[in-house]
């Protein structure tokens, strides 16, 4: 086998914290090579410095191949332009110099009909959900016929019929001598892949082992560097009175004081929609909300906060975060009249309650003062969380709360959700893990095809009920 | 983790470090530089635009621009103007009504740009010509001159030894900074700028706050065309060409970015007061006002370069 590519003692910081340490990591042609850490590990810094995007500080980058393709976890896409000139960005199929549209649809359709996906390749961008952007990354990718493949978090966004297709051909890949870096949080994901298994700690390369000589447990010990409680035995709350009452044109559901409403679905079922009409995010027509009994009319997020209903949002980089602004003036954006008197902030009021929630979130940061945009994709969700719960809401809605989160991580998080319900917060919970809507819900909604198609209740429920009731008919 | 590193050079001393050297090497070249007396006609010379670049700040760092600025300037000139000759009402009434007159056209620009999501550059433009129209029409073309000594007395008396326009400036600073850095509504302005989806997905009033982005910058503007009238004593139509590029360079200088978000206040002075020294040096090194233009290009675009250039 060939070496495809070679790190050699990369090291790079930002702001003076070191994000990679001194890695080194040797990748062969028609391997699949996992990358797995916690938040904030270096995984993704390295895979930018390995695609160019950024400059290690020391250390060298030997890549062998002719071709690389990365799937980012912060998707980068062209809004304006269609799915299909998204698709055969780089590298554009033309005559004479003249771009070849209709060979541009065509390729652009068979890599969207291998990956299973339905997508009109002449659709813009701009009007697509994030799931489906992402699958048209994978698409791109693998349309460029790269010999290394970099996937970071390839499957955050997709269902698990989506993801069954993406491993098929990340295995036609292997085969024909492609070689792929895989970076996941799902251990399922990665044992069933990866032929070799790197972990990351704090920037640091911890160990490389073929993924055979390693199991689950083992694996997230090296990644924690200690052993984590098992997901399940959470205690969840004791649901009260109804808080909210949403009846949306297909959908309609309550939601109790201390209750977890799980919303399951495939992609573009239409939960974040319905999400986004609560919040006040889109504003849409026929939407009737009740709040403790009194109609109430949302018509945008500030709206909602003010009756005391917030939401972290799905997509973390476009509505999550002011990425140049500070942890702590993210923190408080939405709770500002809390920390002020009048027009004027409160300053040493504010730094104790940001204090606080960086205590509580363990957030990894330099101090409350560092960008948010230079902390790791799972700070920067506990970032926009404490947001959100510095409103004091009676009525939280989650939309996919551990997107690209590692485990460690995801567990505070899960543990943190029952723990809000406990105290009586009502709690609506868009997920596409099945694990996590079957352990933290009271009761599940399917939605399928933009209205709901079943309530079950997670104790008598499995997870292939659930998707037979996702699926189209 | 390792301790984090300080850098070697931060970002914020720069400027400071080139006006310093700006400042010595002119000392040593003209020693009547550092005369009170051109030290204090520098500043003097620089504070209409300075009011203008403090106005400007606002909406540059929600991501907007302005380019009616100066055509405002003329505008609210020969409307104070009108109000201001001898005999008719006390000083105040003209000032009020000029700052008015460019609330008036920031906040028209306010409500196209956030309601009609109409581009800023696009809107501001059309604001340029139509404010300028108007003060033609005002003035009927012709200069507003005869004002009471109470209303030119704002550009050309001291008070405690120091010029008014002066003062005004140093105010109209002091005041943008608290603003911006200690109150709610500058905390808004930076998240608009930096992320206007997720400042609305916050709570952020995202409308309002550019609503009054506009409007604030429209007053100052209205401001500093009573400074620039009451000097030279005359409500001119014609005034202000230019003056929004001026005010948007010493911004640009000062640091705040053209995207929205990053910048300030502390910047915009630090820039304005950078072309004030270079405008004034070249003055007394006698060079020809051809070469100073561009030499005052080149040093626009070479210190936007050199402060971007750290940042990647």
């Amino acid at each position: 086998m060939s070496t495809v590519l070679q790190l050699d003692r990369i090291s790079k910081s930002f702001g003076g914290i070191l994000a990679v340490d001194d890695v080194s990591l040797t990748v062969q042609a028609g391997e699949i090579h996992a990358v797995t850490g916690e938040n904030g590990a270096g995984k993704s810094t390295l895979m930018k410095i390995v695609a160019g995007m950024y400059r290690p500080d020391a250390g060298a980058v030997r890549f062998t191949g002719r071709r690389l393709a990365m799937i980012h976890q912060e998707l980068l896409t062209f809004p304006d332009l269609t799915v299909a000139e998204n698709i055969c960005m780089g590298h554009e199929p033309s005559r004479w110099g003249w771009l070849d549209r209709p060979a541009m649809r065509r390729e652009a359709a068979g890599l969207l009909a291998r990956l299973g996906v339905s997508l009109n390749p002449s659709a813009r961008m701009r009007h697509l959900s994030f799931a489906e952007r992402q699958s048209v990354e994978i698409a791109k990718a693998l349309g460029g016929h790269a010999d290394l493949l970099i996937m970071d978090e390839p499957t955050s966004a997709l269902s698990d019929r989506e993801a069954e297709l993406l491993f098929r051909i990340i295995g036609d890949l292997k085969q024909s001598g492609v070689a792929v870096i895989y970076i996941s949080h799902r251990m399922a994901e990665i044992f069933r892949l990866a032929d070799t298994i790197t972990v990351l700690r704090d920037g640091r390369h911890i160990a490389t082992r073929p993924a055979a000589e390693l199991d689950e447990e083992r694996l997230i010990a090296l990644m924690v560097g200690r052993s984590l409680e098992p997901l399940g035995g959470l205690q969840k709350g004791v649901p009260g009175e109804t808080v909210l009452e949403v009846s949306l044109p297909g959908i309609q559901f309550s939601l109790r004081a201390g209750e977890i409403l799980g919303l399951a679905g495939l992609l573009g079922a239409g939960r974040s929609e319905a999400a986004a009409a609560v919040f006040g995010l889109v504003p849409t027509a026929g939407a009737h909300i009740r709040l403790a009994g009194r109609a109430v009319r949302i018509g945008s997020p500030a709206g909602a906060l003010a009756h005391g209903i917030a939401m972290v949002t799905e997509d973390r980089k476009e509505y999550g975060f002011v990425p140049r602004m500070s942890v702590r003036e993210n923190m408080t954006l939405s709770s500002l009249g809390r920390f002020a008197w009048g027009p004027v902030i409160r300053t040493r009021r504010e730094a104790a309650a940001v204090e606080e929630q960086i205590r509580r979130f363990r957030v990894r940061a330099a101090g409350a003062g560092q960008a948010v945009r230079d902390l790791s994709g799972g700070n920067q969700q506990k970032i926009v969380i404490a947001r959100a719960l510095l409103t004091r809401p009676r009525v939280l809605i989650l939309d996919e709360p551990t997107r690209g989160i590692d485990v460690g991580a995801k567990a505070e998080i899960y543990a943190l959700i029952a723990g809000l319900a406990r105290e009586g917060m009502a709690i609506l919970l868009i997920s596409s893990e099945m694990n996590e809507i079957l352990s933290l819900s009271d009761r599940i909604l399917v939605m399928r095809e933009g209205a709901v198609s079943a309530e079950l209740s997670p104790g008598r429920t499995t997870p292939e009920e659930i998707l037979r009731y996702a699926m189209p008919n | 983790m390792e301790k984090p590193k300080i850098k070697s050079w931060p970002a914020s001393l720069g400027l400071p470090v080139a006006l310093a050297v700006l400042v010595a090497a002119l000392s040593l070249a003209r020693p009547n530089f550092l005369n009170l007396a051109n030290l204090v006609n520098l500043v003097r010379q620089i504070s209409i635009n300075g009011i203008l670049a403090v106005g400007v700040t606002y909406v540059l760092l929600t991501g907007g621009v302005d380019l009616s600025l100066g055509s405002v300037v003329a505008l609210s000139g020969v409307a104070a103007a009108c109000f201001a000759h001898p005999g008719q009402y006390p000083a105040i009434v003209p000032v009020a009504i000029g700052i008015l007159a460019g609330a008036a056209c920031g906040a028209a620009n306010g409500l196209v740009v956030a309601r009609g999501k109409v581009a800023p550059f696009i809107v501001t433009l059309g604001m340029m010509t139509a404010a300028r129209g108007l003060a033609l029409l005002v003035s009927g073309g012709r200069p507003v001159s005869n004002l009471a000594p109470g209303f030119t007395h704002i550009g050309s008396g001291n008070i405690a030894g120091v010029p008014e326009p002066i003062l005004i400036f140093f105010f109209v600073a002091l005041l943008s900074r608290v603003l911006l850095t200690n109150m709610r509504f500058g905390r808004y302005v930076y998240a608009v700028g930096g992320n206007e989806n997720a400042a609305l997905a916050s709570g952020v009033p995202v409308r309002s706050v550019k609503m009054a982005a506009y409007t604030l910058c429209g007053a100052l503007a209205g401001l500093a065309g009573v400074v620039l009238a009451s000097r030279i004593t005359t409500g001119q139509p014609n005034a202000g060409i230019g003056y929004e590029l001026d005010a948007i360079a010493a911004v640009v200088i000062g640091g705040t970015s053209l995207n929205g978000g990053v910048g300030g206040v502390d910047g915009t002075i630090l820039g304005a007061l950078l072309m004030g020294v270079i405008n004034n040096g070249l003055d007394l090194l006698n060079v020809s006002s051809y070469y100073q233009q561009v030499v005052k290009g080149l040093i626009i675009v070479g210190a936007v370069w050199l402060d971007r250039s750290k940042d990647r």
